[in-house]
């Protein structure tokens, strides 16, 4: 459904997406995943036509963006990292103005924003202008814009950001929703975001491409290790080298003020740390573990292509 | 086409919606009415025309085109629905010519709120009506133009100020080729005279329609709206 080869982007000088391809099957809802800067916003810019690449081509729905932009954009519904409203404008005004814009005539129009404000559970803000929004609102408003002409095709940048948690969990279960009859790519650089969602994830950190699969395997690669979080009463040079002296942890580091363990995950190292104390006399003032932030996955990720290599 | 007219009645909904177009239609209809009375008081009301007005009228539409248009598109990039309009089934042209539509329907309904001038005239006096048509005549072309230009510098930049100056700078530059043209000796002078926005405008106020003049006004509405499609597709290239 969307197909991307060579994609390359330079913005003047610097390099945003360096020579990616990708496919994306008819139906599939895939995670885009990287920090920010990594090219997320730009590849999808690419695929939406709001940018043109500097080269390789880009298809949606077997429309070339290049030489069929306006057929492909009609495919695509698309939610920008900014959510694209006019302020001044009521949600049925906006929402009228979009689907118009989008090829429907009044009368398909009018059913469509009845659809799409039920799917989004906007009724009650049906009349109120779009400035006058909680982040939340406009978000769903946002979304509603971008599935107004029922697109087979939905690109999200980053639909959950800034928004309270538990409008995270309707939103995440409303894109469920909508990928049950349509191709999603989202994209996000919070990795627990995808889980629920996606089937599958593609990585891109610096333009490139680190990783590609199923989240089971990408998680069975990263879930290998554990994290441990340690604030100690005592001085640093000496519980750190204590600490190293344990044969279970495989990595030990202080970054103030805290001490970061690493060990495989059939290991336990709790009790041996616990003897290290008493016999050192420190104390333990917390300890707790750490899930592997976004970062880790990378340069984990970077650092085991470059060794295979 | 109806894409260019969608587009153009959502920006006449904003224009209608928000305090701007109203400010700048007042302020154009006090100013113009000021210089209206003026010169009709200086000639003792021997001289039945609407000369005072249009003095005032040339100026104040240059100035008003570059405040009407700056947000168009400027404020698209700042709210971010710039990306959805380039991101929907649109061309770039449907954009800028459904902008400047609305625009011109703006000044339009400005030009007729000041019609009250010749027909005060025509109740109390008896002015001579063809000058008067010829010169709404020109005050229109003199509008496409400068609402086109003023189009191009709301596309170069996502500042309204910024827009504005820049469309006001280009306005008044073009502005003032002409006396500078009447400056300079021939053919120099001549060049420049014909390329100034102000060179063209006083054969209307005297009843005379050049084609040269209509020509020129309407090249140069071309050329702007020309230049901010490309100004537009340059952008998905950067």
């Amino acid at each position: 459904m969307i197909k991307i080869e060579n994609l390359t982007k330079f913005y003047g000088e610097r390099l945003a997406v360096d020579d990616i391809s990708f496919n994306i099957e008819r139906g599939e809802v895939v995670g885009f995943l990287g920090p920010n800067g990594a090219g997320k916003t730009t590849t999808m810019r690419a695929i939406t036509g709001y940018l043109m690449p500097t080269d390789g081509e880009i298809w949606v729905a077997d429309y070339n963006m290049r030489k069929d932009p306006l057929k492909g954009r009609q495919q695509i519904g698309y939610l920008p990292e900014t959510i694209p409203l006019y302020t001044d404008m009521s949600t049925r005004a906006y929402l009228r103005f979009v689907a118009r814009l989008r090829g429907l005539d009044r009368k398909k129009a009018q059913k469509r924003i009845d659809e799409v404000v039920e799917l989004c559970r906007l009724e009650e803000y049906i009349n109120v202008l779009t400035g006058k929004l909680s982040k939340g609102f406009r978000q769903r408003v946002g979304l509603a814009q971008a599935i107004i002409h029922d697109p087979e095709v939905l690109i999200l940048d980053e639909p959950t950001v800034g928004i309270d948690p538990l409008q995270v969990v309707q939103t995440k279960e409303l894109i469920k929703e909508l990928g049950r009859k349509r191709t999603i790519l989202l994209s996000t650089h919070i990795l627990p975001e995808v889980n629920l969602i996606c089937e599958r994830v593609i990585i891109i950190h610096q333009g490139r491409i680190v990783a590609e699969d199923s989240i089971e395997n990408l998680s069975s690669i990263l879930e290998g290790r554990q994290r441990l979080r340690l604030k100690i009463n005592g001085p640093v040079d000496e519980v750190t080298e204590n600490l190293s002296k344990i044969n279970a942890l495989s990595e030990v580091s202080y970054r103030d003020p805290y001490y970061l363990l690493e060990f495989p995950i059939d290991q336990e190292p709790q009790n041996e740390i616990n003897q290290m104390l008493t016999r050192g006399g420190w104390t333990l003032l917390s300890m707790e573990a750490v899930e592997l932030s976004l970062e880790d996955i990378f340069v984990k990720l970077t650092s085991k292509r470059e060794e295979e290599q | 086409m109806r894409r260019i007219f969608l587009i153009c009645e959502k920006e006449l909904g904003t224009f209608l919606t928000s305090p701007m177009a109203y400010i700048v239609t007042a302020i154009f209809l006090a100013l113009s009415g000021a210089s209206f009375s003026t010169y009709l008081a200086q000639t003792s009301y021997s001289d039945t025309s609407i000369r005072g007005f249009l003095e005032a009228g040339q100026l104040l539409i240059l100035l008003f085109s570059a405040l009407l248009t700056m947000r168009l598109i400027s404020e698209e990039r700042k709210l971010g629905t710039w990306e959805m309009l380039l991101t929907a089934p649109v061309r770039e042209y449907e954009i800028v010519l459904g902008k400047f539509l609305s625009c011109l329907i703006v000044l339009g309904g400005m030009l007729v709120l000041t019609l009250f001038f010749p027909i005060l005239l025509v109740i109390l006096g008896d002015p001579d009506l063809g000058p008067i048509f010829t010169s709404y005549l020109g005050l229109m072309l003199l509008g496409c133009s400068s609402l086109s230009i003023g189009i191009f510098a709301s596309s170069l930049t996502p500042n309204q100020i910024v827009s504005a100056v820049i469309a006001g700078g280009i306005l008044f530059g073009l502005w003032f080729l002409g006396p500078v043209g009447n400056l300079v000796p021939d053919p120099v002078g001549e060049i420049l005279s014909y390329f100034s926005l102000s060179h063209h405008f006083p054969g209307f106020m005297r009843g005379v329609v050049d084609t040269r003049a209509i020509v020129y006004y309407l090249t140069v509405a071309a050329v702007f709206l020309f230049l901010s499609v490309r100004s537009i597709e340059t952008e998905r290239w950067r």
